[in-house]
């Protein structure tokens, strides 16, 4: 490796590791003068914390139903536009794109104009009003992985061929084009779970407690759990990614991308 | 009685009549090849059959029974595909078994099958490879086993050779023969490669424009072809335009070149005809004095060596022929020779052109 490229290596790896390397330090600290360095108890406050434990919980679920009715959405019909109606892709990309132009802060207004007055189970419960505003948060997470995981495999052989061997529509899709595009659905969902377990814009301006919204909380009222807190969060996340990385390396999920590749 | 039934097939795209027509019946056992270019209906003919498509107007019949409207996971028709086709998240015995899994029929006979069928193509070996660790050749044959598991009243194949390599296609093509011969399985086979339909075939319909040219056997594709398209398409072969100058004698002329065609016998004075004669039946000689009846003089322009013999491209007044002769025989008529083309006229065949219609398009007999 030549030397600048070190030096260059050296300056990116500090500019993530120095961050975070500050905030352990700063969740190893005692909230008392002249405590020595280093104590454990900011992490046993989280732990301990009855709200922790409870929005994460709210937020962890939140983030597998957005998942599940996205993936139920969003799969057959990536599906049955790449292969009954490719020239629909391009407007349904224009659509991805459009929670990525409009604030989470205009989005929320208009969600809750458009929602007020359905029942209390949909709107003042997370399980109805939020999950659905997450849906259309991880719309384009979940469009460009989906798409992208589609056109590496090729949908109208593949299905063809399964077809033409007696297998229903169903069967296709779940024994044949499903295990072909997991590591995009992987992606798509984990994408899908970071971006519900950190969302604050919606979920504060709905009055809903979630995890980010505790945070938040312990961040305003306590400098050295919040330290805790933040490194807790991005250990979950990393958890995420290493089981993305674990279940993606399964057999046969090269072969879908090589072979769809050809 | 008929198997397999094509009856009076119609589908358009559009504007364009992908198929316009086409009848095809082929009894149980026989191997039917649907040759022709791009773009002329064979692959829309077997999408119809398979049941991915379904035809504007006409009827499909299997085994007596009307199929047309049936989808295709109803129809018991094993395809092979153009494309590599495998189901990457199997590895290959998982492939062979996915059709006998969805009939339940996977276990016990249905097991044993799989194994027979994946000897049957050579691959016992790599029954655990999934499709990314097999060659291309190798996937085409897990295809063929996995179209043939599910013991299909129908073999479907739309060119599953054509992104093999050279040796391999010709190998895997004698084994596609060897099996069916072996199951006795009916097969309709699309491909663009006119050596493969010939080497393979029982019958053989040359389609064009949507329409089905000419249907027959190998020998009288190649022997007897019927229209103008036909002859051009199968084999090489030399075309002139002529008219017919003696119907009783059969005396016809091209470009003032003047010919005895046996075949031109009985037909009227006056009438366009193309007489079409294979590079093989020509015979070259240096020029000496003279010049023999029936024969044709003029310079070699080029020489082209295929191995056992050498195409040699000679132009003279009017018109240009090719003529293949053994290589060695070749090396004493250089280019730039004077040379004299012997033309049998037992050899040449003739079709009738229409007396308005257009001339023959100029075609240069090496662009075959």
């Amino acid at each position: 490796m030549a030397p600048s490229a070190f030096v260059w290596l050296l300056l990116a790896a500090a500019y993530f590791i120095v961050p975070l390397y500050a905030t352990l330090d700063f969740s190893l600290k005692e909230n008392k003068i002249g405590t020595p360095c280093c104590t454990l108890s900011n992490y046993s406050w989280v732990l301990h914390n009855g709200d922790f434990w409870h929005t994460i919980k709210i937020s962890f679920l939140l983030a597998i139903e957005t998942i599940v009715i996205s993936l139920l959405l969003f799969v057959p019909t990536m599906y049955f536009v790449h292969l009954k109606l490719p020239r629909l892709r391009p407007v349904i990309a224009f659509m991805a794109l459009v929670p990525f132009v409009v604030p989470p802060i205009v989005m929320v207004v208009g969600l809750l104009r458009t929602f007020r007055g359905t029942p209390n189970w949909f709107y003042g419960q997370p399980w109805g009003f939020l999950a659905t505003a997450y849906v259309i948060l991880a719309f384009p997470y979940m469009f460009f992985s989906l798409d992208a995981g589609f056109r590496s495999i090729d949908v109208h052989t593949l299905t063809e061929a399964s077809r033409n061997l007696g297998a229903s529509w169903t069967t296709t899709l779940v024994r044949v084009i499903l295990p072909n595009i997991r590591s995009a659905a992987l992606a798509a969902s984990f994408l899908t779970l970071a971006i519900v377990m950190g969302e604050f814009t919606i979920a504060n301006l709905a009055a809903f407690h979630t995890f980010p919204i505790f945070l938040q909380y312990v961040n305003e009222s306590q400098g050295f759990p919040a330290g805790a807190l933040t490194l807790l969060s991005f250990l979950i996340t990393w958890g995420a990614m290493l089981s993305l990385l674990l279940v993606g390396r399964k057999r046969g999920v090269r072969g879908a991308v090589i072979t769809g590749a050809r | 009685m008929s198997y397999l039934e094509l009856q009076d097939l119609h589908r358009n795209f559009g504007a364009v009549k992908a198929l316009n027509g086409i009848n095809i019946a082929l009894g149980e056992g026989e191997f039917l090849s649907l040759l022709g270019p791009s773009g002329c209906g064979k692959t829309t003919a077997l999408r119809l059959v398979a049941g991915f498509d379904r035809p504007d107007a006409g009827g499909i019949v299997v085994d007596g029974r009307e199929i047309t409207n049936v989808p295709p996971n109803k129809r018991d028709m094993g395809m092979v595909f153009q494309a590599y086709s495998l189901f990457p998240n199997m590895n290959a015995r998982q492939n062979v078994e996915f059709g006998l899994r969805i009939r339940g029929k996977h276990k016990g006979d249905g097991s044993k099958r799989v194994d027979d069928l994946l000897e049957l193509v050579g691959l016992s070996h790599a029954v655990d490879r999934y499709p990314h660790q097999l060659s291309g050749g190798m996937q085409q044959r897990v295809a063929l086993a996995r179209a043939l598991a599910i013991e299909p009243r129908v073999l479907l194949l739309d060119e599953p050779l054509s992104a093999l390599d050279a040796k391999v296609r010709v190998q895997l093509r004698e084994e596609i023969r060897r099996i069916q011969l072996e199951l006795g399985i009916t097969t309709l086979y699309v491909t663009h490669d006119q050596e493969e339909a010939l080497a393979i075939s029982d019958h053989v319909a040359v389609m064009y424009g949507g329409v089905i040219e000419q249907m027959g056997t190998p020998a009288e594709m190649y022997t007897a072809p019927a229209t103008p398209f036909v002859a051009e398409f199968i084999g090489t072969m030399n075309r002139l335009d002529a008219t017919v100058l003696d119907g009783t004698t059969g005396e016809v002329e091209h470009s003032g070149l003047r010919l005895q065609v046996d075949a031109a016998r009985g037909r009227r004075t006056g009438e366009r005809v193309l007489v079409l004669i294979r590079p093989e039946s020509l015979e070259l000689e240096a020029r000496t004095d003279g010049v023999p009846p029936n024969s044709f003089t003029g310079e070699v322009l080029t020489q082209t060596f295929l191995g056992p013999v050498t195409r040699v491209k000679v132009t003279g007044t009017g018109t240009s022929l090719i003529a293949d002769m053994s290589t060695a025989r070749a090396a004493a008529l250089p280019v730039g020779a004077q040379v004299v083309a012997r033309i049998p006229s037992q050899g040449a065949k003739l079709i009738s052109l229409p007396d308005d219609g257009p001339g023959l398009p100029a075609l240069d007999p090496d662009d075959q």
